[in-house]
């Protein structure tokens, strides 16, 4: 059969900044954040669960605030800084977000923990949370089939008190 | 010899992989070449495809093929090529295979391209036509068709004992009531995927979302003709099931196809509205007739189900087993029938049956409790199962007495007050109530196999799976503690066709089934280790036998005499031997077929319930578990946290509402399909009661993975009656039926 180019979709140059290397990336226009990183990039750990915003495994930190990468095209996001689960450890040294969510066995099959764990870091900037149920609020657009929220919402009152300790 | 690791809160051994995300999933092997597949599903229920035209989509430059079943590849004829090893009896639905629907969204077609992007698009352009036939979805319209299969999955009906409906109606006290559950969806987070490794010479190696990789393989095998040797299946880490992989699902058919045609890799990812098209637990509906005496003596139970299938396999679980597994009652009847519909077929689901039979029979039992005037908990305790009336046994252990004495204290039971509707703060009812739940604690046969390198490194392998259980971690464990190691000095291997056979990782039977293997083969490595110390010359352990030997610390040393010893390491370097390997196969013994084995849980709820606007709040939870011994109590406490958490889900929110018109479910997504949030989870302990079991399996340990969420739904369903005297006996309890 005679082959068309697929003409409609362009390719746009744009300059990422991710786990603090910037690279010159080009890509198609109806390539979304999170599959450029799982795909294009193998930044497999950045996870799809749903592809709707409606799960949140996509969490990652886009300027350093949390957003679902799934509802974000690549191309929207020219100069920005994206730091996913990859990013967060320091040489062998695990964020201490990280080493909690081990420590609290706050996951069961790990598929929704990095985005679990760059909420947690994304909540604790945003600095609305004061209370356990802030905390469980503002956590929920992360969910957690396995059902791991009691130990989640540790972590993150252990991160909070972190950080008004700072 | 005192337990160094077993038994011990040791975290993960897997956790600084999932953390970090380097734990590889289905979808995220990176493998040379890869093309991308994306299913178009069909749009009717029932009827003929006339004619798929994909004539667009293939002008589209990167497109390389839309397999439909017109042009897929010639597949296998039987049915029991397409039987993996969790089919029930009929006749599984097989992908592409001619042109007639058998369910909405069934998969229709498979467009392939170089990107993701470009097949989702091109799938989009595909277009179908249909001869539409009636179709029937109805439950209710169904349910006077209902029919007993030939063959059960489940355990069958058994014959009726005493005389139950002469009981019933010389009871002092009855009730008859039905109890109904919707149909609900797995919704793993992880989607269902597979990424086909095509290795350039007929051999592929497949990374699949499944509960077992043995299934996988043997379902590959059976429907293409391939040979042990041309397909390998992975699957390290599974992102949660549920059950929804223990049946191979239909993206692993399709990549697979793909692969095999297009001779190029394929990766096939479902998207959320797909993960309704396939297995889910059945709607269920029983009808509950109950009789006691005026002192509360259980004596007439009638207990019959109602559960949907599909057209072409049937489907059971054990849904009516309850009655005789937790009470005894010397009047019993119980039937269970299968209500035909135009659906897929439904599939295990955490707890199988016992969720569903479970939450009915435990309302029933709260509803007779109150007509009788008795405590909830006093009730059951007075009606207590001190054996397994439907296999007539006696159970190996059972220490759910424990459990409700410790659950009732931690949770404070003895300040209830009895009447509905009797306890408030300001706006809030409170409520309180209580049920209990059983689950099987099963052994099935498997196998592993140990490694001991010159380094002291032990490598423990099996074909099991690890869906966020721990196998990992407790299998590692149990290594350890076999040979005296340290828990980093162990590593375990699973998710893997081609290691020891492992049956699939479900039923909550893995630490029962594989630990049981692992400890056999590093028992039988420590005899080996034995046998080659007596071979180094002057070996002081000449003539010790293995039962005088003891493994501790890395080293081996006489039980009566600790400075007699000798490095793991040492017994090979000193035998030039660069390692040393065990293989074992494990089975249940034919003692544990004289008892009856199941683990227990007794679980305490309270909830808060706004007087006007009906929502409802779980505020407490306490699940006491009688599960055997405790291998590693952080995460078996997780598993049972999960349990409470799905209980929740059952009772308050999950439901895959059927659109009739179309026969599909039409809340297809994750905001139309409710599953708990953080917010919906407030103050939850488990509390694990001791239980010695030494019949149940050589480790002792039951099983964790179901019990936790039997006894939920119904604790909560029975606290929501409490807070306001209104009985729900459809769930989801949601607001609309409260006000």
């Amino acid at each position: 059969m005679e082959k068309n180019t697929t003409a409609s979709v362009s390719k746009e140059k744009i300059s990422l900044t991710i786990n603090g290397t910037e690279q010159q990336l080009e890509v198609e226009v109806w390539t979304t954040l999170l599959d450029l990183l799982r795909e294009h990039l193998q930044l497999t750990g950045t996870k799809k669960g749903c592809d709707q915003g409606q799960c949140g495994a996509c969490t990652i930190l886009l300027d350093g605030n949390r957003i679902n990468s799934c509802l974000s095209l690549a191309v929207m996001h020219d100069g920005s800084e994206i730091t996913t689960i990859e990013g967060l450890a320091q040489g062998d040294e695990l964020h201490p977000v990280q080493q909690a969510f081990i420590d609290h066995d706050a996951f069961q099959c790990g598929y929704c923990t990095p985005g679990q764990i760059c909420s947690t870091i994304g909540l604790i900037k945003e600095g609305k949370a004061k209370t356990v149920d802030d905390i469980r609020d503002l956590m929920s657009g992360n969910i957690c089939r396995c059902g791991a929220y009691s130990n989640i919402v540790k972590v993150v009152q252990e991160a909070l008190e972190r950080s008004q300790q700072a | 010899m005192a337990s160094e690791v077993i038994g011990k809160p040791k975290n993960r051994v897997d956790g600084r992989k999932k953390v970090t995300g380097q734990a590889r999933y289905a979808a995220e092997f990176s493998v040379p070449d890869l093309t991308y597949g994306v299913v178009v599903n069909s749009a009717i229920a029932r009827g003929t495809i006339k004619s798929i035209d994909a004539s667009e989509a293939l002008k589209l430059e990167g497109v390389l093929q839309v397999f439909t079943h017109e042009n897929r590849t010639k597949l296998a004829y039987y049915d029991k090529s397409y039987q993996d090893m969790d089919a029930p009896p009929g006749s599984p639905f097989r992908p592409l295979y001619n042109n007639q629907v058998q369910f909405n969204m069934q998969p229709i077609a498979l467009v392939v391209a170089e990107t993701y992007e470009l097949a989702l698009y091109a799938a989009a352009l595909v277009k179908v036509e249909y001869e539409q036939a009636p179709h029937e979805t109805k439950f209710a319209a169904q349910r006077p068709y209902a029919y007993e299969p030939e063959e059960y999955k489940s355990t069958p009906p058994p014959e009726p004992w005493g005389s139950p409906e002469e009981a019933l109606k010389n009871a002092a006290h009855t009730i008859t009531e039905e109890y109904a559950h919707p149909s609900q969806h797995h919704n793993p987070i992880e989607m269902h995927a597979s990424t086909v490794h095509w290795e350039g010479d007929g051999r592929i190696t497949v990374y699949d979302k499944i509960q077992g990789a043995l299934n996988s393989q043997k379902y590959v095998m059976g429907i293409f003709g391939l040979k042990e040797e041309e397909v390998r299946v992975l699957s390290p880490f599974v992102g949660g099931a549920f059950g929804s992989g223990l049946r191979p699902q239909y993206q692993l058919f399709m990549a697979v196809m793909a692969a095999l045609e297009l001779k190029r890799s394929v990766r096939v990812v479902l998207t959320r509205p797909q993960m309704f098209s396939f297995g889910h637990r059945p709607k269920t509906v029983q009808r509950l007739s109950l009789g006691a005496s005026a002192d509360g003596k259980l004596q007439a139970v009638i207990h019959e189900a109602y559960a949907e299938t599909s057209r072409f396999e049937d489907y059971s679980e054990d849904v009516i087993i309850w009655p005789g597994v937790l009470y005894n009652c010397d009047n019993v009847k119980l039937s269970h029938k299968l209500v035909g519909l135009d659906v897929y077929t439904p599939l295990d689901m955490r707890a199988p049956g016992g969720t569903t039979g479970i939450f009915a029979l435990e309302c029933a039992i709260d509803e007779l409790s109150y007509k009788v005037g008795m405590d909830p908990m006093e009730f059951r305790l007075k009606n207590y199962a001190e054996k397994d009336q439907i296999e007539d046994k006696p159970f190996s252990s059972k220490e759910l007495r424990e459990c409700y004495r410790q659950g009732a204290e931690k949770f404070g039971w003895k300040n209830r007050k009895q009447a509905p509707r009797s306890m408030r703060e300001g706006h809030q009812l409170i409520g309180w109530g209580v049920a209990n739940g059983a689950w099987e604690a099963t052994q099935k046969p498997a196998s592993a196999k140990a490694v001991l390198a010159l380094n002291g490194q032990l490598t423990v392998s099996s074909a099991t799976g690890d869906i966020g259980t721990g196998t990992y971690t407790i299998m590692s464990q149990i290594a350890a503690e076999s040979l005296g190691l340290a828990l980093d000095k162990v590593e375990f291997k699973l998710g893997d066709s081609s290691l020891p056979k492992a049956p699939l990782e479900g039923g909550s039977w893995t630490a029962s089934s594989v630990g049981s293997a692992v400890k056999k083969v590093c028992n039988k490595l420590g005899e080996k280790l034995l046998e080659l110390a007596q071979e180094i010359e002057g070996s002081p352990f000449k003539n010790v036998k293995i039962e005088e030997v003891v493994f501790e610390g890395g080293r081996m040393h006489l039980k009566n005499n600790s400075s007699t010893a000798i490095a793991l390491t040492e017994i090979l370097s000193r035998n030039k031997t660069e390692s040393l390997q065990a293989e074992a196969d494990s089975e249940p013994s034919d003692e544990q077929e004289n008892y009856s084995r199941y683990s227990h849980s007794a679980v305490f709820v309270e909830v808060k319930v706004d007087e006007d606007l009906g929502t409802v709040k779980v505020t407490r939870v306490v699940s006491a578990i009688a599960g055997g011994r405790i291998l590693n109590p952080k995460t078996a406490r997780s598993q049972i946290l999960g349990g409470i958490v799905w209980g929740i889900g059952m009772a308050m929110e999950e439901y895959s509402v059927m659109d009739n018109q179309y026969g599909r479910f039409m809340n297809h997504d994750l905001a139309e399909y409710h599953v708990p949030v953080n917010a919906d989870v407030h103050d939850v302990e488990v509390i694990f009661v001791e239980e010695k079991d030494e019949i149940v399996n050589p480790i002792g340990a039951k099983g964790l993975g179901e019990i936790g969420i039997v006894s939920v739904a119904p604790a909560i369903a029975n606290a929501i009656y409490h807070a306001t005297g209104k009985r729900v006996r459809d769930l989801p309890i949601t607001l609309d039926k409260l006000v």
